[in-house]
């Protein structure tokens, strides 16, 4: 059998806004990809921690209440603590720009904002993920 | 390759990343790869004790699941969880989100929880799940509970794998010829009325009360049944019981060991008839006789059994 991409949705912090990471979860499992979604109100050790558990080639945060500065660098972080930092970590929702360079300085490797195709997410999944 | 070497050594030392790795190379199985980790873990397994968790979509198996881990934790038992979902026979992509309702145990150092594609297997479980409950028996885990999908009537995949076989029913799923029919009814070794604060709940009960009474086998074990509402975690202590129960009446009655025996048989059922289609049959379409064959059934010319028959002579010569 073949290798099959494994990605880790979550919503990190206290937004409840999950009708767009359930968008992009429905697109990359349509486009072939095992996607764990676990949900609202997660903590960076949750995620972390599903993360390790599920051996996810990458992950997608979904972040709208403006604390992404805060949450980015914990899982960034922890990740590095478990000797997982090869997990890609992207993320999505209101990042306003200057933010993004800051976010893309720490590790994460890509923010995908509102009206972002579908398609675009799924290729740089697709072509970032190592194999 | 040695990788897989040295990622069973971590995974017999407690290392959790070690064991995420191992089941994913087994899910993927590739060059064989399943056949070398198991070979180096057997010696490490037989030790959990496993549950299955089946029902239909939505009837709770999740929610219990997680329920049941937090039980099993404060009695200071260790649990792996392994949560089977549908893959997409189109596309191949799966949405895995039985982990929605287990964020309390995630952050647990003594619980491990594993989703699990079903990647084009039927009968509620993916072919790697055996292999991936003998990674975590091996981790080390006394307790292992696997969810299967969401099953409808006829998926007892899970007969096989668990010692300990939980069906879960919610009210309202039909009436009571639905309890008499064949299937997932017939394999629960404990039945759990789920939702238990909604309207006919008694009912579904006495359903399933009069489904056993009308068993012509009169087993020294009766199914007990189980009123729980799972999201409070009301019933969960009591089931946690009725599996001790069972687990001890298998355990007297020298029926574990058929369990086992039964079980090991249907894992080595499954290897050999995988690997005889994947190597006689994947040769065999290779060859011209086969396509020979094909084309005169498409002319008319000869029958299938016959063509089978054909066949079958052609393999028995090769070997």
């Amino acid at each position: 059998m073949d290798k099959k991409i494994r990605i880790l949705m979550a919503k990190p912090g206290l937004d409840g806004h999950d009708r767009g990471i359930k968008v992009v979860a429905r697109a990359l499992r349509d486009a072939g990809m095992e996607v764990v979604y676990t949900g609202l109100h997660q903590t960076p050790e949750q995620i972390v921690e599903a993360a390790i558990q599920e051996d996810v080639d990458a992950m997608g945060l979904s972040i709208l209440s403006g604390a992404h500065m805060a949450l980015f660098p914990k899982i960034i972080d922890l990740l590095k603590s478990n000797n997982a930092e090869d997990i890609l970590v992207t993320g999505g929702g209101i990042i306003p720009k200057e933010d993004i360079e800051e976010l893309k300085k720490m590790g994460v490797s890509a923010i995908f904002g509102p009206g972002t195709p579908t398609t675009e997410i799924i290729k740089y999944i697709e072509e970032n993920v190592k194999n | 390759m040695s990788d897989s070497a040295e990622l069973v050594k971590r995974l017999l030392k407690g290392d959790r990343r070690a064991a995420a790795k191992l089941i994913t190379l087994v899910e993927n199985d590739n060059n064989g790869q399943s056949a070398k980790i198991m070979h180096l873990l057997h010696p490490h397994t037989k030790k959990a004790y496993i549950v299955g968790v089946t029902g239909a979509p939505g009837s709770g198996k999740s929610t219990l699941t997680d329920r049941l881990t937090h039980e099993l934790r404060t009695k200071e038992k260790t649990v792996g969880v392994i949560a089977v979902d549908p893959t997409s026979p189109f596309t191949g992509g799966a949405l895995l989100g039985d982990r929605i309702r287990m964020k309390e145990s995630c952050t647990d150092k003594g619980v491990f929880i594993r989703s699990m594609g079903t990647r084009g297997s039927l009968g509620g479980l993916s072919r790697a799940t055996n292999n991936a409950i003998r990674i975590l028996d091996a981790f080390g885990k006394d307790f292992i509970l696997v969810e299967t999908v969401g099953a409808g009537q006829s998926e007892v995949d899970i007969v096989n794998s668990a010692y300990t076989s939980i069906v879960i029913l919610v009210p309202g799923m039909g009436d009571d010829i639905q309890a008499i029919k064949a299937g997932i009814l017939e394999i629960g070794d404990i039945f759990v009325v789920n939702k238990a604060d909604r309207d006919g709940a008694d009912r579904t009960v006495m359903e399933l009360e009069m489904m056993l009474e009308l068993n012509p086998k009169k087993n020294v074990w009766r199914p007990p049944i189980i009123k729980t509402i799972a999201s409070r975690g009301e019933g969960v202590e009591e089931l946690l019981s009725c599996i001790e129960k069972h687990r001890s009446y298998l355990e007297s009655n020298n029926l574990l060991e058929k369990r086992q025996d039964c079980r090991n048989e249907s894992e080595l059922m499954d290897v050999l008839s995988y690997r005889i289609n994947k190597y006689l049959l994947d040769d065999l379409k290779q060859s011209g006789s086969y396509t020979d064959l094909l084309k005169k059934i498409c002319e008319q010319k000869i029958d299938i059994y016959t063509a089978a028959d054909e066949i079958l002579k052609i393999l028995w010569k090769k070997s």
